[in-house]
């Protein structure tokens, strides 16, 4: 129980990391996985076809293919190291995911949101920002959620290129001591706390925003 | 006789292999009511929509005074702010409350400070009769009034010409009456309407002119009286017959108050 304590005591400072990693990388894959979506839906043929060919390809990969590609790629071309390769390959991911999870909202709003905006006078980009996005995002609130807790987890892959975030922690101190239970115990509780949280403050903002249809 | 404020000449519009509008000119004169009946998949919706150009036609020309819509080089937007649209199932944006979803074009359209847009947004509720539901959201009104705020919303901008497309189509038989009055007093006011409506008790009332859409064309067009008295093509008096057996009887005076109508 003392060498429990001791393993929290040692891990948890690296939940900074896991929550730097996981925010960083969720708010970065929003702002893409929009302009992804939107440029899917509402681009011009070349962004559609980016849009979907990269949705598919990254979807089809491991996460943690991509990380070690990202960290190959990144470390090779930009001498960039650390926190960073991993913060740009989670997002890598989630963009994609959430991409479809945008596309998903915009397309349950229908066409006739679009119409009516256009009607009135407003230009693609205003009715985008003002009417569909507004919209979708709180559509998306549900499946945004489930996606953080996702991202929240994965973010442990990032052990596997050298950040020291929970996960290798835990390792660490359960080598150092021949003693890995205890270690990933610790570990696990920190995981669940920190989903546990995630899912509180998200199932609040979605019955804050939840949309009236 | 004066000019047409809008002219839409010879609009064709095909979907694939079908043609569903094969040439449809419509000139409509400063505060005429223009209705339109036809039968349904005929391809009504797709002309208003060539109007505004949510739809650009394939083939013709549509004019808002000397402004040709389906010239290239004309300002789309600055156009669509002089045309109002009212649809079939309200499109209201679901996440502002009435009063918002009628200030939203003030602000992002005519860039009003968001004071005088909340106070002509007011207004046109009030005109509406829905000043006391200006902070419910689309989902706590009733159809009537949805369609009602959304009418508020077209009207803010101060539209020359409207055009509805089956205003009361998605409403319940109770809530009909609402809505065409309002679209009566807009009538009387003076506005300019392009019509889509099956409610012949209207149509008979405030109608100017009704034009019969079958198949992509004009079928038969006329002034109420002759239209339900003595249309020109047999095909109408078909059709007037069949919206008789579907709505009710659409000569009867005030059959648009009562409502009677099955699906
Ligand atoms: N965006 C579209 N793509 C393909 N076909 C369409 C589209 N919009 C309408 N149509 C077809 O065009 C025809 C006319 O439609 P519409 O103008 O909505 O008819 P109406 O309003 O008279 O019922 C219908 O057969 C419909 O299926
Ligand atoms: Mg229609």
């Amino acid at each position: 129980m003392d060498y429990f304590l001791r393993c929290l005591k040692f891990i948890l400072p690296a939940a900074k990391v896991t929550l730097l990693l996981t925010v960083a990388a969720l708010a970065l894959g929003l702002v893409l996985g929009l302009l992804l979506a939107v440029a899917r839906i509402y681009g011009r043929p070349p962004a559609r076809s980016f849009a979907a060919i990269y949705s598919r390809v990254v979807r089809s990969l491991p996460t943690l293919v991509v990380l070690f590609l990202v960290y190959s790629f990144v470390t090779i071309v930009f001498g960039i190291r650390g926190v960073t390769t991993a913060v740009i390959a989670l997002t890598a991911c989630t963009a994609a995911y959430q991409s479809e999870i945008f596309r998903g909202a915009i397309q349950s709003l229908g066409t006739g949101q679009m119409a009516a905006a256009r009607s009135l006078g407003m230009t693609k980009s205003v009715a985008v920002r003002s009417v569909i996005i507004p919209q979708a995002l709180r559509l998306a609130i549900p499946s945004w959620s489930n996606e953080a807790a996702i991202v929240l987890k994965d973010s442990s892959l990032a052990s596997a290129i050298g950040t020291t975030e929970i996960f290798r922690r835990a390792q660490q101190i359960g080598a150092a001591n021949h003693d890995y239970l205890p270690a990933f115990l610790a570990c696990g509780l920190i995981y669940f706390c920190l989903t546990f949280l995630t899912n509180r403050v998200l199932d609040y903002v979605q019955k804050r925003y939840r949309l009236k249809l | 006789m004066t000019e047409p404020i809008l002219r839409v000449e010879n609009i064709h519009k095909a979907y694939g292999p079908t043609e569903v509008l094969r040439g449809v000119s419509v000139d409509v004169r400063p505060g005429e009511v223009v209705v339109i009946i036809g039968p349904s998949g005929t391809g009504k919706s797709t002309l208003l929509r060539c109007v505004n150009q949510l739809t650009p036609p394939d083939q013709g020309r549509v004019w808002l005074k000397d402004v040709e819509l389906t010239d290239k080089r004309t300002d789309i937007n600055k156009a669509r702010e002089r045309i109002g649209m009212v649809f079939q199932d309200f499109n209201l944006f679901t996440h502002l409350t009435a009063l918002q979803n009628v200030m939203l074009g003030l602000t992002k359209v005519k860039r009003m400070k968001p004071t005088a847009a909340r106070a002509k947004a007011v207004m046109e509720l009030e005109k509406v009769g829905l000043a006391d539901k200006a902070d419910l959201y689309p989902a706590e009104l009733s159809g009537g009034q949805k369609q009602r705020a959304a009418i508020a919303r077209s009207l803010a901008m101060d539209p020359e010409v409207m055009l509805f497309d089956e205003p009361t189509s998605a409403l319940d038989p109770e809530l009909i009456g609402e809505v065409l009055e309002v679209m009566q007093d807009l009538a009387a006011e003076g506005m300019t309407m392009l019509v889509v409506s099956h409610e012949m008790g209207f149509a008979r009332e405030v109608a100017d002119r009704i034009i019969f859409l079958e198949n992509g064309v004009i079928a038969d067009e006329g002034p109420p009286e002759q239209f339900f008295t003595n249309p020109k093509n047999p095909r109408t008096r078909e059709f007037l017959w069949k919206l008789t057996e579907l709505y009710g009887n659409h000569g009867e005076k005030g059959s648009r108050r009562s409502g009677r109508r099955g699906r």
